[in-house]
C-alpha cells in the first residue's frame, strides 16, 4: 500500500479498559482477591455459583468506582443498577456475569492527554461501570481436558469506556497510560498488566478523511500491554485499509491479537455474537448514592497527576515535560518531593538527578521506583554534597554508581575514596604552579595568544588533583596565574 | 387425642409437659411418613438418623430447661431449601445427585430454634408447576383423594401437613406455590411479604417473586414458625432490615371494624359455583365477627397471569443457567465437546415444563423482544402494584378464593399448560406486588377442601394471621383430617 493511499484514511479508536479494583474481597462474596493462589483456593460457594447462593455488594468497590468517576470529572449516578449479562462459558459459573448496563455508576467524564507534539487533547469517557470478572480456563498440563480456575471469578472490575475520540495507536496508548497512572494514583487498581489487573479491548475502524459516518469497526479483545495495544491497532488499521482499498468491506467482528505473529485474527463474527439478554439483576438492589457519600469520597481524593504536575511547574520551576515525567506515578512524584524536601533548595538539580542517573539505573536493572537501591534520603544526601561543594557534579556520578552497587551512603563513599573536593586555594595554586612548570612550551604558546590551551591546563590540573579541584575555583585561579 | 391431630403449639406444650419426648415424636412421624410414601409420595428424602440425633439434642435442651417455643417439634423442609450434607434435589433430575454443602438461612434458623427436620418434601421441578406433576420424583397425591393433585409447587409440604406426616413444613411461593396447594389440601399456608424471609439457600426460580413461607395446620402455628423464619439476612440483599414482631401476640386482636375488601375480579367468570358458596359462607363468619365487607376492584389484575408468565420465565432462564453440568448436578456422559456437554446435561437434567419456561424466558429477554415483553411486563407489574396500594387505602385486608376450583384430577391439565397456569389466577397478584397472603381451609366441595385467601398490605402479616386465627376459632375446618390419616 502506498503512503498516499494510507494518508487518505482516518483511524477511529475507542477503548474499553478493564481495571481490577484493589479491594481485599470480591465484589459479591467474601473471598479474597489476591493473585497467585492455587486454583480455586479463593472461590467460595457464591463464586462457584452454587444453587441458592446470593450476591452481596462490596461497598468498597462502589467507593473506588466513585473515586474514579470524581477524578475524571464525571457524573456520579445517584442510582445505578446491576444487570445480568447472560451467556454460557465454563469460566462463568452462574451462566451470567453481573455487570451494569443501562444505568452505570459513572457517566460522562473526560481525561486530557498530551500528544507527542506536545499538543493537548481531551478524550471523552462515555461511562465507567462496575462488574465482576470471570474465572480462567486452564489448558496447560491437562492433556485432552480443560481446567477451570475460579479464583478470579467475582473480582471487581471497572470497565472504562471511551468515546471514539482516539485517532491513532499512539493516542490510544497515551490515553491508556493516562488511565493507568490515574487508577494507581487513586489506589483503586494495582495496574499490574502481566497479571491482567489492567487490560483493554480496542474498537478500531477507519473512514475516508472528512467522512462523517464511522466505518465498520472490529473489536480487538484482551490487550494486556501498551506495546500490544499499539501493535495490534496499527496492524488492524492496515488490514482494514487494505480491505477497503481493494474494494472490500470490513466485517463487524471480534478479533484477537496474536503477539507472536503480530497480527489480529477473527474470533467471532457479528452473526455469531451472543445475545446477552441483559436484564436488571433481581438479587441486588439498585445502588443509591447520596451527596454526603459522594462528597465524603471527594474529600478522600489524593492530589491527581495533572494537579501535581501543575504544582511542580509552578512551585519548583520545572518544565512541563519534566513535571509530566515526575508525576507519571505517585511513587515517583513522592520520591522526588522527598528529595526536594531534604535538600531544601534547587528542585531543578533534584529533578535532573531523579530523571537522569536514577531513572537510568532503575531502567537498566528493570526496577520500579519503589524498589530503588537508593532511597530518596540517600539521593538527597548526595545532592546536598553537590550543593555544598563537597564534590563536583562529575564526581557525584561516580559516587552515585558506588551507592547503587554497594547500597552505602554518599558521605561514607566520599570519605573512603577521598573524593572530597579541593577548595583550599593554596593547594590548587600549588598544583597549578607544578603544571605550569612542567609545561613551559604550552605556557608560552598560551601567553602568545593561543587561548584554546586554557582547556589543556584545566585538564592537567584536574588530572594532578585526581579530579577533585573545585572547578569554579580552579578556573578563576588558573586564569589569574596564566595571565601573569 | 392422637399426637397427629395436635398443632405445633399443642405438640410444643406436650413436649414441655413431658407427655412424650422429641425422639418419640420424631419416630412416630418418621414411621408415618414411611408408611405413607407409596400412597402419597410426599417426601423425596427422609432423614431418619439426622432427625433422631436432632430430637435427642432437643430432649437434652428440654431436660435442661433450655427449650424455646419450638424445641423438639418435628418439621419438614421443601426440597428447594439447601440442607447441609443432605440431598437437595429441587424436584429435578438435574440435582438428583446434589448434596448441598451448606444450609439455607431458613433451615439454619429453624434448626437453631430446636425444630427437628424429618425430611425433604416433594415438589414441582424447580417449583415450576401447580399440580406437583412436574416432579422428577413422581407426583404427590392429594391425601383427601388420591386421584387428585395436591397442588403445587409445594405439593409435598401441603400433602404432608394435610396427612399429618409433619405438623408443619416450609414451602416457597413464586406465583401461589404455598397458598394454592394449601387450599387444595385443606391446610393453612402463609406466603410472607417479599423480603420478610431470607432467600439465601432457597434454590431460585424467579428471584423477584420467590418467597419462603410455611404450611401448617393452623394460623397460630404459621405465626409461631414465621417468628423464627422471618428477619433480615445480610446474605440476602433483598431481605428487609425491619424488626420482627411476635406474630402470635396479635392473633386475638378483635376484628370489629375490620375492613375486608372483596376483589371484584376474583368473583367473576371462572370461579366454580360451589367454591364461591364456601367463600361467601366464610365471609359471613367475618361479618358475624364485626368485620365490614366492601367490594373493591383492581382493574389491572386480570393482566397478572400474562405478566407473571413473562417475568418468572425471564428470571428462571437466567437463574437456571448455572446448571450446566460443569460443577455440580447432572452431567452428560462422554460429551464430545463443550456444547455437547451443555446441551445434553441440560437436555437430560431438566423436565419439559422447566425447558418450556427457560425457552419462554430466553425469548422474552432476546434482542428485539425485550421491550415488547419483559419491559412491558415490568410496567404492568407497576400498575398492579399501584392497584393494590389504592385498594389498601380503602380496606385492611383483601379476601377471596385461593383457587377457582377444588383439586383437579391427576393428569387433567398436564397436556394444556395454559389451563394449568390459570389455576394460579388468584394468587399471582400478591407475588407481583410482593404482598403477604395466606390460604385457610373454609369448607369442602365434593369431599375436597376449599381455601379462603387473605392478602394484606406489605408487612401486614400480623393482620392477616389475626384474621385467619379468629376465623379458625369460630370454625373447625382446619381441624379436619382426611379419613385415612385421621
Amino acid at each position: 500500500m502506498s503512503e498516499s493511499a494510507k494518508s487518505d484514511w482516518e483511524t477511529v479508536i475507542g477503548l474499553e479498559i478493564h481495571a481490577q479494583l484493589a479491594t481485599k474481597s470480591k465484589i459479591f462474596s467474601g473471598s479474597a482477591t489476591a493473585y497467585g493462589a492455587p486454583p480455586n483456593a479463593q472461590a467460595n460457594l457464591v463464586d462457584l455459583g452454587y444453587p441458592g447462593v446470593l450476591p452481596v455488594l462490596n461497598g468498597e468497590a462502589v467507593r473506588m468506582a466513585v473515586k474514579f468517576g470524581l477524578a475524571i470529572e464525571a457524573t456520579i449516578c445517584p442510582q445505578s443498577v446491576f444487570a445480568r449479562k447472560n451467556y454460557f462459558y465454563p469460566d462463568l459459573p452462574k451462566g451470567y456475569q453481573i455487570s451494569q448496563y443501562e444505568l452505570p455508576i459513572v457517566a460522562k467524564g473526560k481525561l486530557e492527554i498530551v500528544l507527542d507534539d506536545g499538543a493537548e487533547k481531551i478524550v471523552g469517557i462515555t461511562r465507567a461501570h462496575l462488574e465482576e470478572d470471570a474465572g480462567k480456563s486452564l489448558h496447560e498440563g491437562l492433556p485432552g481436558a480443560s481446567g477451570i480456575d475460579l479464583n478470579r471469578a467475582g473480582t471487581p472490575l471497572i470497565e472504562i469506556v471511551s468515546e471514539p475520540d482516539l485517532r491513532s495507536a499512539k493516542e490510544a496508548v497515551a490515553y491508556m497510560k493516562k488511565v493507568h497512572t490515574l487508577v494507581r494514583y487513586l489506589e483503586i487498581c494495582d495496574g499490574n498488566m502481566q497479571e491482567g489487573s489492567f487490560r483493554c479491548d480496542a474498537n478500531v475502524s477507519v473512514r475516508k478523511k472528512g467522512a462523517e459516518k464511522l466505518g465498520t469497526r472490529a473489536e480487538i479483545k484482551n490487550l494486556n500491554s501498551f506495546r500490544f495495544v499499539e501493535k495490534a491497532i496499527n496492524h488492524e488499521v492496515e488490514r482494514q485499509i487494505d480491505i477497503l482499498e481493494s474494494g472490500g468491506k470490513v466485517k463487524q467482528e471480534t478479533r484477537l491479537y496474536d503477539p507472536d505473529k503480530g497480527e489480529t485474527r477473527s474470533m467471532r463474527s457479528k452473526e455469531e455474537a451472543n445475545d446477552y439478554r441483559y436484564f436488571p439483576d433481581p438479587d441486588l438492589l439498585p445502588v443509591k448514592l447520596d451527596d454526603t457519600f459522594i462528597e465524603g469520597v471527594r474529600k478522600s481524593l489524593p492530589e491527581l497527576p495533572d494537579q501535581k504536575a501543575a504544582r511542580f511547574t509552578k512551585d519548583y520551576g520545572l518544565s512541563v515535560y519534566d513535571a509530566g515525567v515526575l508525576t507519571s506515578s505517585r511513587e515517583l512524584a513522592e520520591y522526588y518531593e522527598q528529595v526536594v524536601r531534604e535538600v531544601s533548595s534547587d528542585p531543578k538539580l533534584a529533578a535532573n538527578w531523579v530523571m537522569g542517573e536514577l531513572a537510568a539505573a532503575l531502567n537498566k536493572d528493570g526496577l520500579e521506583i519503589g524498589a530503588s537501591r537508593i532511597s530518596s534520603s540517600a539521593l538527597a544526601a548526595l545532592v546536598k554534597r553537590i550543593r555544598d561543594n563537597t564534590i563536583s557534579g562529575k564526581i557525584a556520578k561516580e559516587v552515585f554508581e558506588a551507592m547503587w552497587s554497594s547500597g552505602r551512603g554518599a558521605d561514607a563513599i566520599i570519605e573512603e575514596k577521598g573524593l572530597r573536593q579541593i577548595t583550599d586555594t593554596s593547594a590548587i595554586e600549588k598544583a597549578i604552579d607544578e603544571v605550569m612548570a612542567k609545561n613551559p612550551g604550552q605556557l608560552a604558546e598560551y601567553r602568545g595568544g593561543k587561548d584554546k590551551l586554557f582547556g589543556f591546563f584545566v585538564g592537567q590540573v584536574m588530572k594532578a588533583t585526581g579530579g577533585k579541584a573545585n572547578p569554579a575555583q580552579l578556573n578563576e585561579l588558573l586564569k589569574k596565574k596564566l595571565a601573569r | 387425642m392422637s399426637v397427629f391431630s395436635r398443632t405445633v403449639a399443642e405438640l410444643a406444650a406436650g413436649l414441655k409437659a413431658k407427655e412424650f419426648s422429641s425422639v418419640e415424636l420424631a419416630k412416630l412421624y418418621l414411621d408415618r411418613i414411611e408408611a405413607s410414601q407409596p400412597a402419597l409420595n410426599a417426601f423425596i428424602s427422609v432423614t431418619r438418623d439426622a432427625a433422631l440425633a436432632a430430637a435427642a439434642a432437643a430432649d437434652r435442651a428440654l431436660a435442661a430447661g433450655r427449650a424455646g417455643p419450638l424445641t423438639g417439634v418435628p418439621i419438614a423442609h421443601k426440597d428447594i431449601f439447601c440442607t447441609s450434607g443432605v440431598r437437595t434435589t429441587c424436584g429435578s433430575r438435574m440435582l438428583d445427585n446434589f448434596v448441598s454443602p451448606y444450609d439455607a438461612t431458613v433451615v439454619t434458623k429453624l434448626a437453631v430454634a430446636g425444630t427437628v427436620m424429618l425430611g425433604k418434601t416433594n415438589m414441582d421441578e424447580f417449583a415450576m408447576g401447580s399440580s406437583n406433576e412436574t416432579s422428577y420424583f413422581g407426583p404427590v397425591k392429594n391425601p383427601w383423594n388420591p386421584q387428585m393433585v395436591p397442588g403445587g409447587s409445594s405439593g409435598g409440604s401441603a400433602a404432608a401437613v394435610a396427612a399429618r406426616l409433619a405438623p408443619a413444613a416450609t414451602a416457597t411461593d413464586t406465583g401461589g406455590s404455598i397458598r394454592q396447594p394449601a387450599a387444595l389440601c385443606g391446610v393453612t399456608g402463609l406466603k410472607p411479604t417479599y423480603g420478610r424471609v431470607s432467600r439465601y439457600g432457597m434454590i431460585a426460580f424467579a428471584s423477584s417473586l420467590d418467597q419462603g413461607g410455611v404450611i401448617a395446620a393452623s394460623a397460630e402455628d404459621a405465626a409461631l414458625i414465621l417468628n423464627v423464619m422471618a428477619g433480615f439476612d445480610p446474605s440476602d440483599s433483598t431481605s428487609v432490615d425491619r424488626p420482627v414482631p411476635s406474630y402470635e401476640q396479635s392473633l386475638n386482636a378483635p376484628l370489629k371494624g375490620l375492613r375486608i375488601g372483596l376483589l371484584k375480579e376474583f368473583f367473576e367468570k371462572g370461579l366454580e359455583e360451589q367454591t364461591e358458596k364456601r367463600i361467601r359462607e366464610a365471609l359471613a363468619v367475618y361479618e358475624k365477627l364485626g368485620a365490614q365487607l366492601k367490594e373493591v376492584s383492581l382493574p389491572s389484575l386480570p393482566l397478572s397471569v400474562p405478566t407473571y408468565y413473562v417475568v418468572a420465565p425471564a428470571e428462571c432462564s437466567s437463574n437456571l443457567a448455572r446448571f450446566d453440568g460443569v460443577r455440580f448436578g447432572h452431567r452428560a456422559e462422554n460429551p464430545k465437546d463443550l456444547m455437547d456437554l451443555y446441551c445434553r446435561s441440560r437436555g437430560e437434567g431438566f423436565g419439559a415444563e422447566v425447558k418450556r419456561r427457560i425457552m419462554t424466558g430466553t425469548y422474552v429477554l432476546s434482542a428485539g423482544y425485550y421491550d415488547a415483553y419483559y419491559l412491558q411486563a415490568q410496567k404492568v407489574r407497576q400498575l398492579i402494584n399501584r392497584d393494590f396500594e389504592r385498594a389498601f387505602e380503602e380496606v385492611d385486608v383483601l379476601m377471596g378464593p385461593t383457587t377457582p376450583t377444588p383439586a383437579f384430577e391427576l393428569g387433567a391439565k398436564t397436556s394444556d399448560p395454559i389451563t394449568m397456569y390459570l389455576n394460579d389466577i388468584y394468587t399471582i397478584g400478591a407475588n407481583l406486588a410482593g404482598l403477604p397472603g395466606l390460604s385457610i381451609p373454609c369448607g369442602f366441595v365434593g369431599g375436597l377442601p376449599v381455601g379462603l385467601q387473605i392478602v394484606g398490605p406489605h408487612f401486614g402479616e400480623e393482620k392477616i394471621l389475626n384474621a385467619a386465627h379468629l376465623y379458625q376459632k369460630e370454625t373447625d375446618w382446619h381441624r379436619r383430617m382426611p379419613e385415612k390419616f385421621a
